[in-house]
């Protein structure tokens, strides 16, 4: 019975003291996220301080940071070449952002939309086809109205990836079977 | 003078030695399974959260990807938290009056962070990355379930050396093409193991000694 006793206190207090040592699962050292006591606002992260440029980060690319051309208007250009695999990049991000609100064609007519939003225009009209890139670009970067800006959630080289796909989208609704190569045409599935 | 132990005892005496070596291995036993229960491991238990926000409202019924909110998911260890300006994308028109997000404006008003519960917590003497599993074909719901169907957010899995170890020796059981990453309800075409092994090769997965020794996760 003694032998027992012993045992099973023993077991006991093991696994009392195995459950207790939690220092090394909790060490004091800042991952990101996690609060601090010691600044007033408890974050760890804090905000880079005015002015800051990071190295790297002059971000002096004008058309890149801004979409803005020497003149200061919109511009037309690209900044990088258009390629099937910016093309592609484009439409995973534009699915990701945009197609809450925008819809996967374009129409304005998205899930969050339907529950109340207000309807953002089609991007098939042709003032928004007629605008230059640079200014879907902006649209994306300080937001448009009722819309809010997508800065913090996109980044510059996946922004120009969005503008490139909505001028693919909106050649998409324009296009009539003679812009389709002919050896792929087959792949339309009876589509006129 | 009588005797002071029946001659019963001799069968209770060997039932007692039997008896302790069996009670030692349930004890062991126990403590084992106790500390894999969802008891210890805090799985499937949701968390207060203090704006009971619903991953099965706006991934199960509005369809808004992973990576909307998530945003660092594919480029960073850490997934990220949305901040407040990402609630208000949607939340400045949608239930704009809701007492339930009155967290969420006086946080966008004061500028003070929501204090979200952790859900998922390894112990910090463990390295995990984000960005590798996602960009090697690992799904959002290998490893955190069926997030869409969650009112409240919960862990799924154990998070226990085990259970990494379990995937890092066999992956091509889990993994799948980099663009199903988000989908909830993945079904793989075909066979797994075989679309596993091929993905395996593709995407240059390295072999399980690797992927098992201590350092690639205790560094
Ligand atoms: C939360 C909903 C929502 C999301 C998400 C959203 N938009 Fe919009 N968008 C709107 C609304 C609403 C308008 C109309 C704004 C207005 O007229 O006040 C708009 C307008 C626009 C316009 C037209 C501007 C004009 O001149 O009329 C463009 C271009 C645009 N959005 C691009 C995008 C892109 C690109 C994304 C993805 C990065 C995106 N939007 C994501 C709601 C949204
Ligand atoms: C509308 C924004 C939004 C979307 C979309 C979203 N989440 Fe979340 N997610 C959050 C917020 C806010 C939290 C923190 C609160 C909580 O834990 O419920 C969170 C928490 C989590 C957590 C737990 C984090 C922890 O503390 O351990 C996981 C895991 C997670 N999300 C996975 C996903 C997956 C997978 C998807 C896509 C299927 C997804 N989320 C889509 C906003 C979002
Ligand atoms: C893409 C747009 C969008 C974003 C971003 C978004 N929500 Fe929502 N949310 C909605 C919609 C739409 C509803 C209404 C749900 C429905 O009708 O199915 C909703 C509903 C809710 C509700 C339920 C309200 C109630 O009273 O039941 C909560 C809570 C909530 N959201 C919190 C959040 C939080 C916290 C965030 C930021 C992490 C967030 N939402 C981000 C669109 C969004
Ligand atoms: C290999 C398994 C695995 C995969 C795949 C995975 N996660 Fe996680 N996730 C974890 C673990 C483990 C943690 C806890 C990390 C910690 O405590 O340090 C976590 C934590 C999180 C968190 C909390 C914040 C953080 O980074 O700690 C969020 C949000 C999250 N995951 C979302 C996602 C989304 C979205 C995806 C898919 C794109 C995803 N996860 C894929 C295992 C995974
Ligand atoms: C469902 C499968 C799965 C699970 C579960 C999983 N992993 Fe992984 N992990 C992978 C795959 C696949 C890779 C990619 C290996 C490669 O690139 O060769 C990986 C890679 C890693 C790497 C990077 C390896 C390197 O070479 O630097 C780390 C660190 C890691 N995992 C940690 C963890 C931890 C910690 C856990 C448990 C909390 C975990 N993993 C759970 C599948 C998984
Ligand atoms: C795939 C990632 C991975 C690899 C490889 C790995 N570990 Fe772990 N290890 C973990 C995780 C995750 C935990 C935390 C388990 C928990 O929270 O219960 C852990 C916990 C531990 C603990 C327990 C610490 C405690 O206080 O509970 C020890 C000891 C340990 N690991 C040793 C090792 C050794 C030795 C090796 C090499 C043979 C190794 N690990 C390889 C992921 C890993």
């Amino acid at each position: 019975m003694r032998t027992k006793l012993t045992l099973g206190g023993l077991a006991l207090s093991l696994a009392v003291l195995s459950a207790c040592r939690q220092d090394m699962h909790d060490q004091p050292k800042y991952v990101p996220l996690r609060p601090s006591d010691f600044f007033a606002d408890g974050r760890s992260a804090r905000p880079i301080a005015e002015g800051t440029v990071a190295r790297g980060h002059l971000n002096d690319d004008k058309l890149f940071y801004t979409g803005k051309g020497a003149d200061g208007r919109p511009s037309q250009e690209f900044p990088m070449p258009v390629t099937k695999a910016l093309l592609l990049r484009g439409e995973q991000r534009y699915n990701i952002y945009c197609t809450p609100c925008h819809d996967r064609t374009g129409n304005g007519n998205g899930m969050i939309v339907r529950r109340g939003y207000r309807r953002p225009p089609t991007y098939h009209s042709d003032r928004l086809r007629q605008q230059p890139n640079g200014y879907l670009y902006d649209v994306i970067t300080n937001g448009f109205g009722a819309m809010p800006d997508y800065a913090a959630q996109v980044q510059p080289a996946d922004r120009w990836a969005i503008v490139a796909y909505i001028r693919a989208l909106q050649l998409s609704q324009q296009a009539s079977i003679n812009d389709v190569p002919p050896e792929a045409r087959n792949q339309l599935g009876g589509a006129k | 003078m009588s005797q002071i132990f029946r001659r019963s005892t001799n069968t209770f005496t060997r039932a007692t030695i039997f008896g302790a070596v069996f009670m030692l291995g349930l004890t062991v036993w126990a403590i084992d399974r106790l500390s894999r229960s969802d008891y210890v491991t805090r799985a499937t238990q949701a968390r207060e959260q203090p704006v009971p926000f619903s991953h099965a409202h706006h991934v199960g019924g509005l369809g808004v990807d992973c990576q909307y909110c998530h945003t660092s998911v594919e480029i960073s260890s850490y997934a990220n938290i949305p901040p407040t300006k990402t609630c208000m994308n949607c939340h400045s028109q949608i239930w704009s009056t809701s007492p339930t997000l009155e967290p969420v404006r006086a946080s966008y008003r004061t500028n003070q962070s929501i204090r979200w519960t952790k859900v998922n917590d390894l112990p910090d003497f463990v390295y995990f990355n984000h960005s590798i599993h996602v960009n090697k074909g690992v799904g959002c719901e290998s490893c955190h379930g069926r997030v869409d169907r969650m009112p409240l957010t919960y862990q799924v899995n154990s998070l226990q050396m085990e259970w990494c170890l379990n995937c890092h020796r066999n992956p091509e059981k889990y993994v799948r093409p980099r663009e199903f990453i988000t989908t909830m309800g993945y079904q793989p075409a075909g066979d797994q193991e075989e679309i596993g092994r091929k993905l395996v090769a593709e995407y240059k997965i390295q072999n399980a000694r690797t992927l098992t020794s201590c350092s690639t996760c205790h560094r």
